[in-house]
This record gives structure tokens, C-alpha cells and sequence, in this order.
């Protein structure tokens, strides 16, 4: 049937083994063989599950803006890595943050224990002020104004009473910070080292020169979190902000002062919490419904089409080898919806091969020979495949573009493995069936077509 | 051969039938929107067993945090699944602190959903342009493809009148589940139903497929013998490829899929069968119909049935 029959299960082969090769491990490495110890490739292809599947958070966040300041993409994008870093130096492992639509951001944390912390770093706006309060020395957690402008200013508290809020100044903010640490302050409490960068230590050097025995807040996000006195000009730009620190919170404040203050304030607009517990169970469940169906699957079209429905099953477990494997390398996440969108396209597909079957039994029935029947079922069937197939991907993508403005990611997971599961579903009907097809006709010749075929 | 469109008046009444009391509990009781489309927030948790405190004490604790809407569902896990207006992150540590207080039980957080008021309509009204971008798309893409066959037009509109038909019914059951298991329209629903439309479209797609070659084949064969003719051709595949692989697959999903996908795989399964029943019995049945101009008579005498 066809002439470069070899050809083409050498190149199925070779595309399964590929397949499995990426389903089977955690991380494809090809080490270089000309020089020991050095790679030509490698790429992590763990399985990434969804926080349906594992549990943890998913968070939205908007700018805090009124609705009509233009947003722009590059102040989105910094927020983005801001928010990116802060989250990773707490420890959480694989977490995604995506810009979604013009202002908004969505943050996946999947496996994320503490919601809380995560929850509370990423909405700090992380500015912090130097405030020159001259003889005031206001306490800690006082609500401060201060001439450096930003998005959204806490109501201020009156200093006493009805008197009008007065602005102080701001000597410096934390972008004059060149690095961070978490210290021990001289009563044995946590505090924060900093080093200034040589612009900053000069600001801070003639400042502090100018202004002994006064007071220089230390204001993060308008709130006064110390409010040391100067008791000696401060040369080298070194210093320590004391305060009422845990460890916990004077690291969390150091994430904050090195990865910078956000250029945008955020929002929370839309939580979502998955405990671990339900995440596994709905993994379990799902695994053994995707296993129950496939299995009925595989028996019905043995049973209902013969010799070619056996080669669609196997054709079909190949789909699902390569399908596993680009979702893997990808690194697409799975979720349930992502796995219900594997099992319609795996419908897709096998409906492919059942059109294309019945097609060869009407051929057949209708007198032609096999290798005619054959050859007729594939040309006549393509069409029906081919339309039908494009109007499934068409309401795809729309679905993806939906998921992703509103980073309702159950959406866009769906949407990605439907469409590309009928995207390879189109290659394994045509090619590896057809193939796979020939060659057990070629090798089994077989006679009894009632038999065989099951017309 | 089996004639399957001489009854098609009979089909069209059997679809009213199932369409017509979902849509009424809808149209009485309004959609039962979720938290996705509405803003608010959802809250399931679980407590230490035998300590679990009774639903009025939550609505309590609610109260005392500022929020009066609270409403508290009992679950077959033995959890509470409790819902209210849209509850900050600050706000919900200090229930979750006095629902401890209050149990003296540790609490543990099953899942919390909220959304924000304004993110909730506008993603409603996102999900309704998708829904008709899709449907806009579809017709387009079939108009196209059937461009060389006498009055494209006719399929591309009774693929959306069936495509209509499978909206229709999707959301009746919905009405119906929202009655008795008290389901809700959320995102994943949307989902369900663009997938629905898909595969919808996808089936008439064969169906028509099917025609327009036999319109090439049997020239002098009449338009009604015609289509029922391509509707039998192609029945064993439509059989086959709904009714046994896409039903087999999703009906493993109801059955073992757990609760979160139940109600997605429930009305997928209804939906994808009603996709495959509406290229028989309405997209195809609507073609002749309209090639014989049918109407003319509806008025005048009794049905033609």
C-alpha cells in the first residue's frame, strides 16, 4: 500500500520512543560525548499538577487605581517580577505569576501551605521612606504623610487631634538601598543591615551630619515601623533599622526592601484556597475515571471494529504517549479540566479512525477490493475530519483567550489540551493509524473480510 | 432504509418537552449564578469530628465580623460549605480564628474561593461575548465550507438553530440540577458549554458532510430522500462516536471523577448526546423543512407529518 512503509514506522518509532522517553522521566539530559561532564541538552520535564490537583493558592490581583489611569504594560511587567521575586525568596517552589489582561496579575502557588504570608507580601506596596521628623519622634505604626508622592496614601492620623496632618519630608527612598540583610540589633532583637548605594550614602552622610539629635523615621508604606535619633553623622552608608521585629517578619521586610517597592499598588480581587487534602483526592478519582473509560474505550472498539480497531487502540495509546509528553515538556500544568480536555480530544481522535472505518466498510460492502476500500475511506472521510476538527480548535482558542484575560486558568488549561490533543489526535488518525494499518494488512493478508473487518 | 424524517414534527415536540421545564425553573427562580459571575466568596471547611458546631453558630460568628449573608451547607464529606458577600483576606482569618475559638476545634481549610464584586460581572459579561464570538465563528467557518453547495447559507443557520437547541437543553439541565443538587452556573459551566457548541457544531459538520457528497451522487434523488439518506450513512458513525466513546469517557467522569467534576461531566454527557440527537432530528429535519417551505402549509392545514 504504500512504498516507503519502513520510512514510516521508523519514523513512528522513533516519535514514541521520544514519547516515552520525556513520559518516563523526571528530566531529559543528552550528555555531551565529546566532553565528559557536559551536556548538550537537558530540560526538566516534571509533571507540573495543577492546584486542583495538589492544593494551594491562586490569587488575582488589579491595580489599585482608579479605573480610568492608563496602566501600562511595563509598569504591569515590573510589578510582575516584583511580585515574582518577593514570593519565591518565602520558598515556595514552582509558582507562576502571569500578567492577565491590561491590569491585572494572577498568581498561582501550587502545593502553598502558609496563604497567609504569600497573601501578605505580595500586597505590600514595599515603599520605604527615610522621613526627616525633625523634633517629633513618632511611634511605631504611626501613620505618616510625606511629600513623596505615590498611588494610594492611607488615611494620615492627626498628630493630635483636630490640628491638619503635617507633610514631612522624605530624605530618601528604598530604591538608594544597594542591599539587605537580616541582622541582630544591640538588643540581641532581629533588625535589618543595610548598605546605601554611593548616590544614597552621600544623601544619608550630609544629612545626618546636618541633623544630629533629631529624629529620622523609617516609614514603609507611609506606617513608621522605627524612629531612631541620629546620634552621629553616618558616614560609609551603612546603618540598621531596629524595631519590633520576629525573625519572620524582619525577613519578610528584608524580601520586601530588596526586591523594591512596586511601581503599581495591588489589589486582591479574587482568592482561591485548595486544600492538599482535596487537590489528592480529586487527582485519585480523576486517574481511575480517565483509566475506567479508556479501558471500556479500547474493549468496544476491538470488539465493534476487528482488526482495524485494534490498530486504532493502539494508535490511540501512542496519542496518549506523545499527547502526555508535550504537556510534560511544555510545561503545561494539569488540572481536572485540563484532563477532561485530554479525554474529549482522545473522543476526537476516535472518532477520527470510526469515520474513517465505516467508510471502509461501506467501500467494502459496496464490492471494492481491500486495498481500494482502504485507500477510498481515507480520501472520502478526510474532508468531515478535517472541518469538523477546525470548528472544535476554533471554540478553543476562543476559550483560551477568555481564561487568559481573566487568569481563570481552569478555563485555559481545558482549552489548551483540547485543542492541542485534536491537534495531534488529526496527525495519529491520519498517519500512525494509516501506517500501522498497512502494515498488519501486509503481514496478516487477511481473507475473511466479515472476520477481519467485522462488516 | 430506515425513514427517519417523516416523524420530524415529532421530534421537534420531544425537544420542547425536555427543553421547556428546566427553562421554566430557570425563568422562576432566575440563574443560579456562582460566586464566579456574582463576586463573593465560598469557605469549606472541616472540623475535628464529632465538634463540628451547628450552622446557626457560623452564621454567628459571620455576623459578628460584619457580614449577614452568610449561608451554611452541610456536604456528604461532612463538611460545611459556607457562603457569603465577597470577605477580604483579613477578614476571613478572623472567622476562621473564631471559629476556632467557638469549636475548640482545629479547623482545617478545604477550600476558599472569593471574587471581587467587579471582577465577577465582568467576567459574565466576557463569558457571554465568548460565547457568541465562538457561535459567530462557527457559522462563518461552515458558510465557508459548504460555499460550493446551493444555499450555504441554509446550513451554517440551521447548524446554529440546532447549535441553539444544545444551549438550550445544556441550561435546562442545569435548571433542573440547580432544583434538586443545587448546582450553580461557574466558570467550569462555561466550559462545559463552548465545549458542547464545539462538538456540536463538529457533529452537524458530518452530517452535512455527508449530504453535500450525496448531493453530487444522487442527482435525481428528491432533497428529502436525500438527506435522509446521508442521515443513515452516517447514523452507525454518530452512534459509535458520541454514544459510545465521548459517552463512555465522560460517564467514567460522572461516576468516579469526584464531586468537583461531576456536575461538569453531567452536563458535557447530556449536552454531547444532545449535540449528536440535534444533527439528526433538527439541524437535518430544518433543511428539508425549509426546502419544502413547509410553513406555508402550517396555518392552512394540519401538519404535514
Amino acid at each position: 500500500m504504500f512504498r516507503n512503509l519502513t520510512n514510516r514506522i521508523f519514523l513512528i518509532l522513533l516519535v514514541l520512543a521520544l514519547a516515552l522517553w520525556v513520559d518516563l522521566s523526571d528530566e531529559i539530559i543528552l550528555p555531551n560525548p565529546f566532553d565528559e561532564g557536559a551536556f548538550l541538552f537537558t530540560r526538566d520535564v516534571k509533571a507540573r499538577l495543577g492546584l486542583d490537583l495538589q492544593g494551594g493558592l491562586q490569587v488575582l490581583l488589579e491595580a489599585d487605581l482608579p479605573a480610568e489611569t492608563n496602566v501600562t504594560r511595563d509598569a504591569m511587567d515590573t510589578a510582575r517580577g516584583i511580585v515574582e521575586n518577593r514570593t519565591n525568596a518565602l520558598g515556595v517552589s514552582e509558582n507562576l505569576i502571569q500578567v492577565a489582561g491590561e491590569r491585572r496579575i494572577v498568581g498561582e502557588f501550587p502545593g502553598a501551605e502558609d496563604t497567609d504570608a504569600i497573601l501578605d507580601i505580595i500586597q505590600q506596596t514595599g515603599l520605604l521612606e527615610f522621613v526627616d521628623t525633625g523634633d517629633f519622634t513618632p511611634e511605631e505604626g504611626t501613620i505618616l504623610q510625606t511629600d513623596f508622592a505615590t498611588g494610594s496614601t492611607p488615611e494620615p492620623t492627626p498628630a493630635d487631634g483636630t490640628q491638619a496632618p503635617t507633610i514631612y519630608h522624605t530624605i530618601m527612598t528604598g530604591k538608594e538601598l544597594r542591599s539587605v540583610n537580616v541582622g541582630v540589633d544591640q538588643r540581641g532583637s532581629p533588625g535589618i543591615d543595610f548598605v546605601l548605594t554611593s548616590e544614597g550614602a552621600t544623601i544619608f552622610a550630609e544629612h545626618t551630619a546636618a541633623n544630629i539629635g533629631k529624629t529620622l523615621a523609617i516609614v514603609l508604606d507611609k506606617v513608621v515601623v522605627s524612629a531612631p535619633n541620629i546620634n552621629d553623622a553616618i558616614p560609609d552608608g551603612q546603618g540598621q533599622i531596629s524595631g519590633n521585629f520576629t525573625a519572620e517578619s524582619a525577613n519578610a521586610l528584608a524580601v520586601q526592601l530588596r526586591y523594591g517597592s512596586l511601581p503599581i499598588p495591588l489589589k486582591v480581587v479574587e482568592t482561591r484556597i485548595i486544600g492538599p487534602t482535596l487537590g489528592e483526592d480529586s487527582l485519585q478519582k480523576s486517574l481511575v475515571a480517565g483509566f475506567v473509560g479508556m479501558i471500556i474505550v479500547i474493549l468496544f472498539m476491538g470488539i465493534y471494529y476487528r482488526l482495524p480497531g485494534v490498530v486504532a487502540d493502539l494508535s490511540i495509546l501512542i496519542y496518549a504517549a506523545i499527547a502526555f509528553a508535550v504537556f510534560k515538556y511544555f510545561h503545561f500544568t494539569l488540572t481536572l479540566p485540563g484532563i477532561a480536555g485530554f479525554l474529549l480530544s482522545t473522543g476526537a481522535a476516535l472518532d477520527a479512525n470510526i469515520l474513517i472505518f465505516e467508510r471502509i466498510k461501506e467501500e467494502l460492502r459496496n464490492g471494492r477490493n481491500l486495498s481500494q476500500a482502504v485507500g477510498q475511506g481515507w480520501t472520502r472521510a478526510w474532508p468531515s475530519i478535517w472541518e469538523s476538527n477546525v470548528t472544535t480548535i476554533i471554540t478553543s482558542v476562543i476559550l483560551y483567550w477568555f481564561g487568559s484575560t481573566f487568569g481563570a486558568t481552569i478555563v485555559k488549561g481545558f482549552s489548551l489540551t483540547l485543542a492541542l490533543g485534536v491537534g495531534i489526535s488529526l496527525f495519529t488518525a491520519i498517519y500512525i493509524t494509516r501506517t500501522l494499518l498497512a502494515l498488519f494488512l501486509q503481514t496478516f493478508k487477511p481473507t475473511n473480510l466479515q472476520r477481519w473487518f467485522g462488516i | 432504509m430506515i425513514d427517519i424524517l417523516s416523524k420530524r414534527y415529532l421530534y421537534f415536540l420531544i425537544s420542547v418537552l425536555v427543553i421547556l421545564p428546566g427553562l421554566v425553573i430557570l425563568g422562576t427562580r432566575g440563574l443560579p449564578l456562582s460566586i464566579d459571575f456574582t463576586g463573593g466568596s465560598l469557605l469549606e471547611v472541616q472540623f475535628e469530628e464529632g465538634k463540628t458546631p451547628q450552622p446557626a453558630q457560623l452564621v454567628g460568628l459571620y455576623e459578628t465580623a460584619g457580614i449577614d449573608d452568610a449561608q451554611v451547607q452541610t456536604t456528604d464529606s461532612g463538611t460545611l460549605l459556607i457562603r457569603s458577600s465577597f470577605l477580604e483576606n483579613e477578614k476571613r482569618d478572623s472567622v476562621l480564628s473564631a471559629m476556632k475559638a467557638e469549636s475548640g476545634s482545629d479547623v482545617a481549610v478545604i477550600r476558599f474561593d472569593s471574587v471581587g464584586p467587579s471582577i465577577g460581572s465582568q467576567v459574565a459579561s466576557r463569558a457571554a461575548l465568548a460565547v457568541a464570538i465562538a457561535a459567530l465563528g462557527v457559522v462563518l467557518f461552515i458558510t465557508y465550507v459548504f460555499r460550493n453547495v446551493p444555499n450555504a447559507f441554509r446550513y451554517g443557520f440551521c447548524a446554529i438553530i440546532a447549535m441553539a437547541h444544545d444551549v438550550a437543553v445544556v441550561f435546562s439541565i442545569v435548571g433542573i440540577g440547580s432544583l434538586i443538587l443545587d448546582w450553580q452556573i461557574d466558570a467550569l459551566f462555561l466550559t462545559a458549554l463552548l465545549t458542547v457548541i464545539g462538538f456540536s457544531v463538529q457533529d452537524k459538520v458530518v452530517v452535512f458532510d455527508r449530504i453535500r457528497e450525496n448531493t453530487h451522487i444522487f442527482r435525481r434523488l428528491n432533497y428529502e430522500n436525500l438527506v435522509n439518506h446521508s442521515i443513515v450513512q452516517t447514523l452507525q458513525r454518530s452512534i459509535n462516536t458520541q454514544l459510545m466513546t465521548v459517552e463512555f469517557l465522560l460517564l467514567a467522569m460522572a461516576l468516579f471523577g469526584g464531586v468537583t467534576l461531576q456536575e461538569f461531566a453531567v452536563i458535557l454527557l447530556v449536552g454531547l448526546f444532545s449535540g449528536t440527537y440535534s444533527s439528526i432530528f433538527i439541524a437535518a429535519p430544518i433543511l428539508v423543512l425549509w426546502e419544502n417551505r413547509e410553513w406555508e402549509n402550517w396555518f392552512g392545514r394540519k401538519a404535514a407529518a
